[in-house]
């Protein structure tokens, strides 16, 4: 099981060369595309996409953020622009299906973009991993087994409170046999990470802590093996949180989709 | 005779004071920019139907929720007995309704029992502020005046309550003793227990009776007026602020129009914008906001749910939702006062942003929606936030520098991170 992909990722552009269509574009994101560990995330799902034989594309260089930090943060001049310029991509190559590796990513492009002129059915990659396993064509075999492990499951605002994506995730985690333990705040009383609304990308405000550590004190408690996430920013905040409380050798965080892909020894 | 003049002149008065602040409330409110709220009119029916009426939304905090569906039954229906009130007070009779017998029985029965609930719960809810000093009632913005008007609000419920049921009393005793007037008519399951406490002779007990009838119905009047001054605003505001509640899902912020021409016009220059001023980006004052974030002011209870849930409050930031909605709310009286006395257009040199809400505030937000999930009646403290940011950041390129940066990584590089675009496949090929 090497980290290196052993395929080629199609972009659109050699597709089209083709004259060929995919049956969904997976966007990548930013975090997706540039964070190290974010990249991991984007490989597996990647391996997922692959191995169920499911033809998709990626934009590559193509791609650009969609606007979400620069929208939350008040500037919506750099938004729209941004936005224009990705619904004009999309639509040049005719895109009908989209799914996303990152919660801000699928709440712009679903909602903010029609507006815009964009309109496509838009899914998150756990929702995609959900739909995979109900019509079975994913398993959670042939790979690691997480039969019994104690996972928790951190909500993205984006995801559940943003978009009511609650079960998705949980159903992708109930499929592994593990023991899913949910922390006092949860679904649409989850807590956030901390890195939402920009946050993400500035110093946070004078308090007495940091949130992510608020957030990590409440998964600790449920005494998890696994911290799962489904969004790049809610990835870092978590690790971060749980490299400052020291337990990093006893808690992993990871992304639905490594789950799976470590499920089915991908 | 002259008790009847009385009680119609006093009618009167309560209702024209009542309609006469009201009328300044919705032309406050109209201040603010248009919102389109009229799409969707069966589901927001059944909006305002399932979270105002229903108080689903309350739930999620089951102690409290029992006790507000108490005091809330018992207030509406209770006020049937104003109906009463009102002819029996317009016409000089008594307990007009009473013919009807065992109905009417079972109705003055259960206002009973609903009463006591009431009391018991206005109660409790006092000693929950004041006594166990629950940490949702406090906060900066929770200065005395808050404090006294959640006060002042459970003691009324109270008062008017006791006179309730000792009318009742003093009226059950009246009706034993065979009292002209006092026709046989009522149940009285509460008060029965009150009676002992009375006086035995006629007239004392008609002065208790007819002193509680005019308490009860001026505390009434009283109470409606004090609404426009108070949080409890919200007994009314709640249906028209969850009918037009945001229907979207809440990750989606609105798309704003006068933005969506300019960069049109940028990307496509054979494209001419509308004609019409282009207003200011955001908002720095209250008349900046739609007036739907106004209505959400007026409505707030300040319940502090919002503000208990909000992970940068919870961390020690100043940012608090509920102080959002209440110096929306001061602000927007504060202009309407200026109007009052100076007409539109004088500017008193405040602001929303910066005399009311400071930049520290806004940028705290994590934009997360735990305050607008949390509201029982669908405010939307995030929607004020980011036009207080779209203001600073379009109209005063004022944000944090580290934000700037960002702004620019996206502007320059087409991602928030200083990383070449060239670079952006990188992670199919790299391990």
């Amino acid at each position: 099981m090497s980290e290196q992909l052993n395929f080629e990722v199609p972009t659109m552009a050699e597709l089209m060369a083709k004259g060929e269509e995919p049956e969904i574009l997976f966007w990548v994101g930013c975090a997706g595309s540039y964070d190290e560990r974010a990249q991991k995330t984007t490989r597996d799902i990647c391996k997922i996409l692959h191995h169920v034989g499911l033809k998709y594309a990626v934009l590559g260089t193509e791609e650009s953020c969609t606007g979400d930090p620069a929208k939350r943060a008040g500037n919506e001049f750099l938004f729209q622009m941004q936005a224009m310029t990705n619904i004009e991509v999309l639509n040049a190559y005719n895109i009908k299906k989209i799914v996303t590796g990152c919660p801000h990513c699928f709440n712009t492009i679903k909602n903010e973009y029609p507006g815009l002129g964009g309109s496509y059915e838009v899914i998150h990659h756990t929702q995609l991993i959900q739909q995979l396993i109900d019509e079975g064509k994913l398993k959670a075999e042939g790979g690691e087994s997480f039969k019994g492990k104690k996972i928790t499951y951190h909500d993205p605002c984006y995801l559940g409170r943003g978009n009511d994506v609650y079960e998705a995730p949980r159903k992708a985690l109930e499929a592994l046999d593990a023991q899913l333990v949910e922390m006092k705040r949860c679904k649409s009383g989850g807590l956030c990470c901390g890195a939402g609304g920009a946050q993400m990308f500035k110093e946070p405000e004078k308090g007495n802590k940091d949130i992510n550590i608020e957030r990590i004190e409440e998964a600790l408690e449920t005494k998890p093996q696994i911290i799962a996430a489904s969004c790049p920013f809610c990835m870092t905040m978590l690790r971060d949180g749980v490299k400052m409380k020291d337990e990093d050798q006893n808690v992993t965080v990871l992304d639905i989709a490594e789950i799976t892909a470590k499920a089915n020894g991908l | 005779m002259v008790s009847q003049i009385l009680f119609i002149v006093l009618t009167l008065a309560a209702v024209a004071w009542f309609s006469y602040n009201v009328k300044k409330v919705i032309r406050n409110i109209r201040l603010g920019k248009p919102a389109n709220r009229d799409d969707q009119p069966k589901k927001r029916l059944m909006t305002m139907l399932k979270v105002a009426f229903g108080q689903t939304k309350m739930f999620f905090r089951p102690v409290p929720a029992v006790l507000h569906l108490i005091v809330y039954a018992g207030f509406v229906i209770i006020n049937l007995e104003v109906l009463e009130i009102m002819i029996d007070g317009i016409f000089g009779s008594h307990r007009v309704f009473g013919g009807l017998g065992i109905f009417y029985n079972f109705l003055i029965g259960s206002f009973e029992l609903l009463a006591l609930g009431v009391w018991l719960g206005c109660a409790i809810f006092l000693i929950r502020r004041n006594i166990i000093r629950l940490k949702r009632f406090s906060g900066v913005e929770m200065t005395s005046w808050p404090k006294s008007d959640a006060n002042y609000i459970l003691i009324t419920e109270i008062l008017l309550m006791s006179a309730f049921l000792l009318m009742n009393a003093a009226d059950a005793k009246l009706q034993s003793l065979g009292a002209a007037h006092y026709i046989s008519a009522g149940a009285f399951p509460v008060s029965q227990y009150l009676t002992g406490l009375l006086p035995d002779t006629e007239v004392s007990l008609v002065a208790i009776e007819r002193g509680c009838w005019w308490f009860h119905i001026i505390g009434i009047f009283g109470f409606l007026n004090y609404l426009p001054y108070s949080k409890h605003f919200h007994i009314l505001f709640a249906f028209p602020n969850t009918y037009f509640s945001n229907l979207e899902p809440k990750g989606e912020f609105t798309n704003m129009l006068s933005v969506t021409n300019e960069v049109k016009a940028m990307l496509d220059p054979s494209f001419t914008p509308p004609e019409g001023e282009v207003g200011r980006f955001g908002a720095k004052d209250v008349n900046d906001l739609s007036w739907v974030n106004l209505m959400n002011a007026y409505t707030c209870t300040e319940c502090g749910r919002c503000t208990s849930v909000c992970p940068a409050n919870i961390t020690g930031k100043l940012l608090s939702p509920r102080k959002i909605m209440m110096d929306t709310r001061d602000r927007l009286e504060e202009v309407g006062k200026n109007i009052d006395k100076t007409g539109n257009g004088f500017d008193d040199g405040k602001s929303l942003i910066d005399t009311y809400i400071s930049r520290e505030e806004i940028w705290a937000c994590t934009s997360c929606n735990a305050c607008t999930q949390a509201c029982p009646i669908n405010i939307d403290p995030l929607a004020i936030i980011i036009e207080l940011r779209r203001f600073a950041v379009m109209e005063e390129s004022q944000s944090p520098a580290s934000i700037n940066a960002m702004l620019g990584n996206i502007e320059n590089n087409g991602a928030p991170w200083k990383y070449s675009p060239a670079d952006r496949f990188n992670w199919a090929k790299e391990s």
